[in-house]
């Protein structure tokens, strides 16, 4: 447990927000990892996903939206306030023995750990391509340009068409005739559901889950997967897709 | 008994040791089943041969997966939770999990051990005595009977008792009852288990509660309810402790919100020999640690020699 301090905290859209925290980033060791953050006020820590990282610059970016009572605590922090934050926790995603054309596929806030994720895999020499879908035009935030500023492809999907592609990242894929020889997902479970079982190439997707610890001590957030029972926070948030059971 | 005047390595009295039915540990401090695994896995935060013991894993005959999520909620000043008593089951943990807990933990271990019926924690508790570093058997009774029309073991006299007398027959450890606080008198079903043979209690688990998402209009919790844990609970196991400590004659194992070394020194007065921090482990991982390292100059400050000298003195 460290304490970190709040660069900034800026908000994107109508409910996502953007923080950026200084302090010690050694163990975060693989994109798709999370932090779990002490808000003031509330028992229990708030586990986000980390947007990207630099250890050059000892610092940590979260997206996160407003969703309930601790998101809404964080959106009114202050740049220069402390806070108490296990970093690096769960096991993020696999990056070294797959090969050189992985997509990125995000859905909502779930975009936001392809982010350290694409400049991982770009720092490897392979060639991502990123999907973002999104609701509508309102939920963006201009992920994609971050994208470009990596090198990386990335496209935007919208259900109601009123940015990129109408429909879904499955829809982009198609209509755009990208191919891929790895997926990488994040978003909401009907959406990873749909992956899971439509993309032939191997993946990993991202899930999330209401946390007790988010340290693999309590096993409040457990699924049953191929492999037996597995803790979110210890064992995932990254699972295989061979590993999780669609119900 | 010997106690304040044993010595550590350092050839210094030990002012935090305690004795649980003859069972010495170097101090009050255990982690409470549920919220500190098998203790392997908190090794990866500190050295956790610092706690006086690990109260383990509520473990049972067969591997249970739990309840479906969520499992937990947030609550003011606590949480609850709804795991479902999710664990291997009793042989696996013999064969996979005590292996690993004892490269990390050099420790008497309380085994904690739940039920369905009376042949299972008979099964289970006979199984776990044999195991060499398993120093006392934590008997969980919130669980519910199934040949009991669903009711929970420890909300009764008669069926704690019954499941006490049956167990205490298999095994050779000291057997402590951990006691639910859902009842209308928990001094008369410490009594009943201390009658049957109990060798001391533990108190309080969880306190039975609920909350409900208000714009889903739906309960948090996917099994409605859960127990109910925390600082919040705090007060309410300390009267408890006190009432039990004073009426039941034997040690008592203090549990309910503990967070801090101040809390434990509370716990004490009220009667607890040993005291188990459970939500806390959850919300700062160096909970235990970080109280075991203040202890000390908590006593320092308070004017306290030795553990031993507060326990009960309220």
């Amino acid at each position: 447990m460290r304490e970190y301090e709040i660069i900034s905290n800026r908000r994107l859209t109508h409910k996502t927000w953007v923080m950026i925290l200084g302090g010690d980033t050694a163990k975060i060791t693989a994109p798709g990892q999370f932090v779990n953050i002490a808000i003031p006020g509330l028992y229990l820590r708030r586990p986000i996903s980390i947007c990207d990282y630099s250890h050059v610059r000892g610092e940590i970016t979260l997206l996160y939206d407003v969703v309930g009572e601790g998101t809404r605590e964080m959106s009114q922090m202050k740049a220069g306030t402390k806070l108490n934050i296990l970093s690096g926790l769960g096991n993020g995603f696999s990056t070294s023995s797959i090969g050189s054309s992985p997509l990125l596929l995000g859905g909502g806030i779930g975009c936001a750990p392809l982010m350290a994720l694409a400049r991982t895999l770009r720092q490897q020499g392979k060639n991502p391509v990123a999907i973002l879908g999104f609701n509508t035009a309102a939920d963006s935030f201009g992920m994609e340009r971050w994208f470009d500023q990596i090198g990386v492809e990335a496209y935007v999907a919208t259900v109601d068409g009123s940015l990129g592609t109408k429909g879904f990242v499955t829809d982009v894929i198609r209509e755009k005739k990208i191919s891929g020889d790895h997926f990488y997902a994040c978003g909401p479970m009907p959406m990873l559901k749909a992956l899971c079982q439509r993309l032939e190439m191997p993946g990993e997707v991202s899930i999330e889950s209401r946390m007790g610890c988010g340290f693999g001590a309590c096993m409040c957030c457990s699924v049953e997967t191929a492999d037996g029972a597995k803790r979110i926070c210890k064992d995932g948030p990254v699972f295989r897709k061979e590993e999780l059971i669609w119900k | 008994m010997e106690i304040n005047n044993a010595h550590n390595p350092n050839g210094d009295i030990n002012r935090l040791q305690v004795s649980l039915s003859g069972v010495v540990l170097q101090n009050p401090v255990i982690p409470a089943s549920g919220c500190f695994g098998f203790g392997y896995g908190m090794s990866e935060f500190y050295d956790i041969d610092c706690l006086g013991s690990i109260s383990f894993k509520g473990t049972t005959r067969d591997p249970r997966f739990g309840n479906p999520l969520p499992r937990v909620a947030e609550c003011p000043s606590g949480m609850i939770n709804s795991v479902g008593l999710q664990n291997p089951g009793i042989d696996a943990v013999i064969a996979e999990e005590l292996p690993k807990m004892r490269e990390k933990f050099h420790q008497p271990i309380i085994a904690n051990i739940s039920g369905f019926s009376i042949d299972e924690y008979v099964e289970c508790c006979s199984k776990i005595d044999k195991e060499d570093q398993v120093a006392i058997i934590e008997l969980n009774v919130s669980c519910p009977n199934v040949h009991g029309g669903g009711m929970s073991f420890g909300t009764c006299c008669e069926s704690v008792a019954e499941v006490v007398r049956e167990v205490k027959k298999v095994i050779t450890k000291p057997l402590y009852v951990k006691l639910t606080p859902n009842v209308t008198d928990i001094v008369a079903i410490g009594s009943s288990a201390v009658e049957a043979g109990a060798d001391g209690l533990c108190l309080i688990n969880t306190l039975l509660g609920m909350r409900i998402d208000i714009k889903t209009r739906r309960p948090v919790i996917a099994n409605r309810m859960g127990g109910f844990s925390g600082p919040a609970v705090f007060p309410v196991a300390v009267r408890m402790v006190n009432q039990v400590s004073k009426a039941c004659g034997v040690p008592v194992i203090g549990c309910g919100g503990v967070s801090s070394a101040a809390d434990v020194i509370e716990m004490m007065m009220a009667g607890a020999t040993a005291v188990e921090v459970g939500a806390a482990n959850l919300v700062n991982p160096y909970a235990c640690k970080d109280i075991v390292d203040a202890l000390p100059h908590e006593m320092d400050r308070l004017g306290i020699n030795s553990l031993t000298e507060i326990i009960g003195i309220v």
